[in-house]
């Protein structure tokens, strides 16, 4: 499916323009990582509203993927991050226009099906191998946070399941197959109502920042830097902490 | 006269030729382009992780596991669908074919729904017998023989509607029951049939990906066959994805070639 997206992407991107007037058109394509999916869509559509004459694309996913599709030469214009050590792969390639800014913040939060079945209380019951518990792999950022906040804990969890993407663990957690699973504050809150969340001691040892960029291959570079600014505003702003996120 | 005749026999048509040869070459080229970026100077040490060995061989027994429920289950529903008097064959046989269309993600959704902990049977087989699909290595097995079994039933179906109905009539007349005459008429006279079908249904359970991490989830020496080793891997450690990547497309090509060779080489 990403394959597609890329395809699909490569077919419509590389037609932004500054107009004549100074305002910016044309197609602005943003990868950003998947816990951004819900802020910046309304982002995007508010940022088209200001600019009539752009379309904002998206291309949402685990953000070392994106990266490596941007390494391979995906032609996008903003790349945001949910973990500055998958921009800095970026960077040391060569491929932002300017140098990454934190925007955002993001912490862990236990997330148990609605109604708590198993009686989850806090990280310690992670180690308890009755539980069903899903984690995101240590390869993907909030797996690599999730590890912190186990060994700051000094629990051995007993996961049952090691996910590709945190979207996938919350599906997960919405579907009840899981009783227990370490997801964003923000997911957590996106999901509100199917899902409830539980703050644990050390989750400030979870912090991850969210960092975003122009991109040097940028098609649209004016585009790029105005939708950059369009996120750190305070709009930008108020849409971010409405969902979940702190500020940085 | 007849030679001229003999030589526009013998010449290959360019309007078949050229489009096979760049067919060929569009299924090959991404193959080699694996082959050229594997790093093969740090090959053994890679495949001498311990994760390596334990992804191929939980593929290969779950691939096989699936298969052997895809045979248990799909020959007799393709001969139910070539020969059986069921009403609404024509829908039916569309039915079957549902899993090729569906994307696996959605196919794993969908075993979920019916299977997971909170599924429409799920519920009960965790209720009542403490069992729980999800996450489990029988869990792989299920998801695999969902998405593989259609691949299997299609072509023994195929074969079914070739062979010649009137052997096994002839069979009846001569006093065998319609089981009798399955197993020792119809049976050895798609063999060939069913051989491909096998194969086919084993190469698509060695590589499926979406229907297992979503109803089985990603547990190592559990559920992380080697797409799913892969997939990750690639997140972290691109050569070392290419690595598995490699290892997979041999043991694969391996086996798919070793069968060919002994079950279903045509007429050449």
């Amino acid at each position: 499916m990403r394959a597609l997206a890329l395809v699909a992407l490569l077919v419509l991107a590389g037609c932004g323009e500054r107009a004549p007037d100074g305002a910016v058109t044309g197609r602005i394509t943003v990868f950003a990582a998947a816990s951004l999916t819900g802020t910046f869509t309304r982002l995007g559509e508010d940022f088209e509203a200001a600019n009539p004459g752009v379309d904002v694309v998206f291309n949402f996913g685990g953000s070392s993927g994106l990266a490596r599709q941007i390494g391979q030469g995906a032609p996008a214009d903003v790349f945001a991050s949910a973990a500055p050590s998958t921009m800095a792969q970026v960077v040391d390639a060569g491929g932002t226009a300017a140098a990454p800014v934190t925007f955002a913040r993001n912490r862990l939060e236990i997330a148990v099906p609605r109604g708590n079945p198993a009686g989850i209380s806090g990280l310690a019951d992670f180690g308890d191998a009755d539980a069903k518990i899903a984690l995101c792999a240590e390869q993907v950022p909030c797996g690599a946070a999730a590890k912190r906040a186990f060994d700051a804990a000094g629990i051995t969890a007993r996961p049952d399941t090691l996910e590709q993407d945190v979207k996938a663990v919350l599906t997960k957690v919405r579907l009840g197959e899981v009783d227990a699973a370490l997801v964003y504050r923000t997911d957590v809150r996106s999901a509100a109502g199917e899902v409830e969340g539980i703050a644990f001691p050390g989750a400030d040892g979870t912090v991850n920042d969210y960092v975003i960029a122009p991109l040097a291959a940028a098609p649209d570079d004016a585009g790029a830097r105005a939708f950059v600014e369009h996120v750190r505003s305070d709009r930008g702003r108020a849409v971010l902490a409405e969902a979940g996120f702190d500020a940085p | 006269m007849t030679s001229t005749r003999r030589r526009a026999r013998g010449r290959l048509p360019v309007v078949l030729v050229l489009p096979a040869v760049i067919g060929l070459a569009f299924l090959l080229v991404p193959l080699v382009g694996l082959l050229v970026r594997a790093p093969w100077s740090t090959l053994p040490e890679r495949l001498a992780g311990e994760s390596v060995g334990q992804a191929l061989r939980l593929s290969l027994v779950c691939a096989s596991l699936a298969t052997v429920v895809c045979l248990v289950l799909g020959v007799p529903l393709a001969w139910l669908l070539a020969r059986g008097d069921v009403p609404g064959r024509g829908l039916l046989r569309a039915l079957v074919t549902v899993p090729l269309v569906l994307p696996p993600v959605v196919g794993g959704v969908a075993l979920l729904f019916v299977l997971g902990r909170r599924g429409l049977l799920g519920q009960h087989l965790d209720a009542w017998f403490g069992i729980s699909l999800p996450f489990t290595t029988a869990g792989v097995v299920l998801a695999e023989a969902f998405v593989a079994m259609p691949f299997l039933v299609i072509s023994v179906e195929g074969a079914l509607r070739a062979a010649d109905p009137r052997y096994e009539e002839a069979a009846a007349t001569l006093g065998a029951s319609r089981w009798l005459a399955f197993r020792r008429v119809t049976l050895p006279s798609i063999l060939p049939g069913v051989v491909a079908g096998t194969v086919l249904c084993w190469a698509r359970a060695l590589g499926e990906f979406g229907a297992t991490i979503t109803f089985a989830g990603n547990f190592p020496g559990e559920t992380t066959t080697m797409p799913l080793a892969v997939y990750l891997a690639l997140e972290s450690d691109p050569e070392s994805a290419i690595v598995l990547s490699v290892v997979l497309l041999l043991v694969s090509v391996g086996v798919l070639a070793a069968l060919r060779d002994r079950w279903i080489s045509g007429p050449s």
